[in-house]
C-alpha cells in the first residue's frame, strides 16, 4: 500500500469538505434537541433534501438555488414530523423512523428521472495567491461557500444557544417545558420552529452530497450519514463546537479509509467500508460509558411530548 | 376551535378503529400520490389492495407469495413489538435479519457436500444464534456502558451489510461459481432448502416459525411474568423499577428475541426465496417490519394481520409496476405514509377532542 501521495494539507481540506454533510445535520439536530425534541428522521430529511436541492439546482442552473432548495425539501418534510409529534401528540421516535422511510421512499420517487445528471458547479472562492500557499493554502482558502458557512454556523449557534435571549427560550423549553410554558412561552411555537430549522439543515446537508460530495443524485446516497448526525450530537454533548470536532473526526475517517481504498491497501474494501459506522459507535460507548444523561448534557424534556391542561 | 383533553385510559373502540381507519386513510393519500405521478387511482390501489388476492389473473400466482412475504415480515415484528412495549428500541432488525441469513448459510455450507437431515435444523439455530449476538452488541453497550441502543442497532445495520458484501465476495463465494460473487444456491441443496411446505400455500418454514411466535407471543403477554413486566415497564418505568423489575434484564431479553427472531427470518429467507447469500441481500424487511409492529398495535394477533397486509402491499406494488408501470419507490413511499396516518390517527384513541366555540372561553 502506498500513502506517500497523501499530502497533509490536501488531506485536512478533504476531511473539512467530507464533514460538512453531517456537520449540517448534526447542527440543525443540536437545535432540535435543545428544544426538548428527538427527531430521528435526520436520514430522511437529508435524502429528501439531497434530491429536492438537485432538482432545483438542475433546473435553474444555480448551485445556490439549488443549496436553497435543499433546505426547503428538508424543512418541508420536518413539517410532517412536526405536525404529528406537536400537535397530534404521536411518539418522536416512531414517528422519527417513518420520517426516515417515508423520505427514502420519497426521494427515490422524486429523483427517478436525474439518475446520472450533472448538477452546475458550486466553485471555489476566490483568495486568489492564498490558495496556493503550502498547507494553509487548500486547508484555510481552498473551499466552496458552504464549507465556511457550515463553520460559521456553529459559532452562530454557540452564539445564540448562550448569548441570545431566543436561544435561553429554546433551552428552558427543551429542559422543562411546563415551567417554560407557565412562564408563558409558546412551547409548541418554539419546538415547531426549531424542527424546522432542523429540517433546513439537514436538507442543506443532503444538498451538499448531491451537489458537491458526489456529485449527482443516486439512491440511498446518505448511507447513514444522518444516523452519523445524531451520534455526533450525543457524542458531542450537546454543545456546537464539539458537534464540529466530531464531524472533522468522522470526515477524517471517511478520507482516510477511501484514501486506503484508492491506494489499494491488503483490508477488503468491505471492511475499510464499515469502519466509520464502527468508530461511530465506539466514541458514541466511550462518550456515554459510566454516565447517566444530564450528566452528559442532555436536555431533561429530550423526547417527551408537551400537552398543556389548560 | 378545538381542545385535546387526554383520556382517563386508552378508548378501546379506538384501539380497534385506528388501524382502519389509517389504512383507509392511506388508501386516499396514496391514490392523490398515484394521480400527481399519472396514474388512475382507483386502478391502481385497486391493483395493489384487491387484485393480488381476486382477480383471475394475478391470483395465481400473487397468492402463495402473501405468505413467503409475511413470513419475515411477522417473524421480526414480534420481536420488534415486544422491546417497543417496554420502551426499548431496536431498530437495527435489518442487521440482525442479514447477519442470521449470513451465519445460518455459513454453519449449512461448512458441511458442504452433505444430505444429513440435522444440517437444516443446525442451520436454523446458527440463524437465530447469530442474529441473537448480532443484537446482544446494543444491549449489552445499553446495559454496561449506557450507549443509546438505537444509534448503535441502526449502525451496525451498515456494518452488516459491508459483511455479507464480502462474504459473498471472499469466503463464502461459490467454489464452482466461475467467479461470480455469490454463494451456493441453497435453494438447491435439499439438505439445506427451505422449500414450500404444501404446495400452492407458499408456506415453509419460516411461515410456520412466524406462527409459532405469534401464539408464543400471545401466551407470554397474557400469562407470564416476563409478559407483565414488558408491559409494565413500558407504561410506567418508575412503577416497574420499584416492583423489582430488573431493567437490564429486561433490555438483553427483549433484544435477544427480537434479534433471534429476525436471524432465523434471515435464514429462512436465504434458504428459501432468495436461495444465496448476494451482495446485496436484505430487502428492507427489517424496516417494514417495524410498521408492522405499529400497524398491529403491538399486538401479536395484531401482527399476524399486518403482515398480511403489508406483505399485499409489496406484492401489489410489484403488480402496479408491472401493469401500470408505478415506480418501485412509489410503494416505499406509500408504506411510509401509513406509518404517518397510524401515529396520527392515535391521537384517538388517547385523547378527547373537544370543540370549543370561538369566545365561549
Amino acid at each position: 500500500m502506498d500513502l506517500s501521495h497523501m499530502n497533509a494539507g490536501v488531506l485536512v481540506a478533504s476531511l473539512m469538505v467530507a464533514s460538512v454533510p453531517i456537520l449540517l445535520a448534526a447542527l440543525g439536530e443540536l437545535v432540535v434537541e435543545k428544544s426538548g425534541v428527538l427527531n430521528l428522521g435526520v436520514e430522511g430529511m437529508m435524502i429528501v433534501g439531497a434530491v429536492t436541492g438537485f432538482i432545483a439546482a438542475f433546473h435553474s442552473g444555480s448551485a445556490v438555488l439549488g443549496f436553497v432548495g435543499g433546505a426547503a425539501g428538508g424543512a418541508a418534510l420536518s413539517m410532517i414530523f412536526a405536525l404529528l409529534t406537536q400537535f397530534l401528540m404521536a411518539n418522536q421516535v416512531a414517528t422519527g423512523l417513518a420520517l426516515t422511510l417515508f423520505g427514502q421512499g420519497l426521494a427515490s420517487l422524486l429523483g427517478q428521472s436525474y439518475v446520472g445528471q450533472k448538477p452546475p458547479l458550486t466553485g471555489k472562492l476566490p483568495f486568489g495567491p492564498l490558495a496556493d500557499l503550502p498547507f494553509v493554502g487548500p486547508v484555510l482558502f481552498g473551499h466552496d461557500w458552504v464549507v465556511y458557512f457550515s463553520v460559521l454556523a456553529v459559532g452562530a449557534i454557540s452564539w445564540f444557544l448562550t448569548r441570545s435571549r431566543g436561544g435561553l427560550v429554546l433551552r428552558a423549553v427543551g429542559e422543562n417545558h411546563d415551567a417554560a410554558h407557565s412562564l408563558g412561552y409558546k412551547v409548541r411555537l418554539v419546538r415547531v420552529a426549531a424542527i424546522g430549522f432542523g429540517g433546513a439543515m439537514a436538507g442543506l446537508g443532503g444538498a451538499y452530497l448531491s451537489l458537491v460530495r458526489v456529485p449527482q443524485w443516486t439512491e440511498g446516497m446518505t448511507a447513514g450519514a444522518g444516523w452519523i448526525a445524531l451520534a455526533i450530537v450525543v457524542f458531542a454533548s450537546w454543545r456546537p463546537w464539539r458537534v464540529l470536532m466530531g464531524a472533522w473526526l468522522f470526515g477524517g475517517i471517511s478520507v482516510l479509509q477511501l484514501n486506503m481504498q484508492a491506494a489499494g491497501s491488503a483490508i477488503p474494501v468491505q471492511y475499510l467500508s464499515m469502519s466509520p459506522y464502527l468508530i461511530t459507535i465506539l466514541v458514541l460507548v466511550i462518550m456515554s460509558s459510566g454516565r447517566s444523561r444530564a450528566s452528559l448534557g442532555a436536555p431533561a424534556s429530550l423526547g417527551q411530548n408537551f400537552h398543556a391542561a389548560r | 376551535m378545538f381542545r385535546l383533553e387526554k383520556r382517563p385510559t386508552p378508548s378501546t373502540f379506538w384501539i380497534y378503529a385506528t388501524p382502519f381507519l389509517a389504512v383507509a386513510l392511506t388508501m386516499v393519500a396514496g391514490g392523490i400520490l398515484f394521480a400527481i405521478l399519472g396514474k388512475d387511482p382507483v386502478a391502481a390501489i385497486k391493483l395493489i389492495f384487491f387484485d393480488p388476492l381476486f382477480s383471475a389473473d394475478y391470483a395465481s400466482y400473487a397468492r402463495p407469495q402473501l405468505l413467503v412475504k409475511a413470513g419475515p415480515l411477522i417473524l421480526i415484528a414480534i420481536g420488534l413489538s415486544l422491546g417497543f412495549r417496554a420502551g426499548i428500541w431496536n431498530i437495527g432488525a435489518e442487521g440482525q435479519y442479514v447477519i442470521g441469513a449470513l451465519c445460518g448459510a455459513a454453519a449449512g455450507l461448512a458441511f458442504f457436500p452433505t444430505d444429513s437431515r440435522w444440517v437444516f435444523p443446525l442451520m436454523v439455530a446458527a440463524g437465530a444464534l447469530g442474529g441473537f449476538l448480532w443484537a446482544m452488541i446494543p444491549a449489552i453497550l445499553r446495559t454496561k456502558f449506557n450507549t443509546n441502543e438505537i444509534l448503535v442497532s441502526l449502525l451496525l445495520v451498515y456494518v452488516a451489510k459491508q459483511l455479507i458484501a464480502s462474504a459473498a465476495l471472499n469466503f463464502l463465494r461459490n467454489p464452482d461459481g466461475a467467479g461470480f460473487p455469490g454463494s451456493r444456491n441453497l435453494a438447491q441443496i435439499p439438505a439445506m432448502a427451505n422449500p414450500e411446505l404444501i404446495p400452492g400455500t407458499g408456506l415453509h418454514w419460516g411461515g410456520v416459525a412466524a406462527i409459532l411466535a405469534v401464539g408464543v407471543a400471545y401466551v407470554m403477554l397474557q400469562r407470564h411474568i416476563l409478559g407483565y413486566q414488558i408491559k409494565l415497564a413500558g407504561q410506567a418505568p418508575r412503577a416497574a423499577r420499584f416492583a423489582g423489575v430488573n431493567s437490564d434484564r429486561l433490555i438483553v431479553l427483549c433484544m435477544g428475541f427480537s434479534g433471534a427472531l429476525a436471524g432465523m427470518a434471515g435464514f429462512f429467507e436465504v434458504s428459501g426465496p432468495a436461495g444465496q447469500i448476494t451482495i446485496d441481500f436484505g430487502a428492507g424487511y427489517g424496516f417494514t417490519a417495524i410498521i408492522v409492529a405499529f400497524l398491529g398495535r403491538l399486538n401479536p394477533i395484531g401482527i399476524f394481520f399486518a403482515g398480511l397486509l403489508m406483505a399485499l402491499t409489496y406484492i401489489g406494488g410489484e403488480l402496479a409496476q408491472l401493469v401500470l408501470g408505478l415506480p418501485a419507490a412509489a410503494i416505499q413511499a406509500f408504506q411510509g405514509m401509513l406509518l404517518f396516518f397510524l401515529l396520527a390517527v392515535d391521537l384517538l384513541a388517547n385523547y378527547r377532542i373537544r370543540f370549543i366555540l370561538p369566545g365561549a372561553r
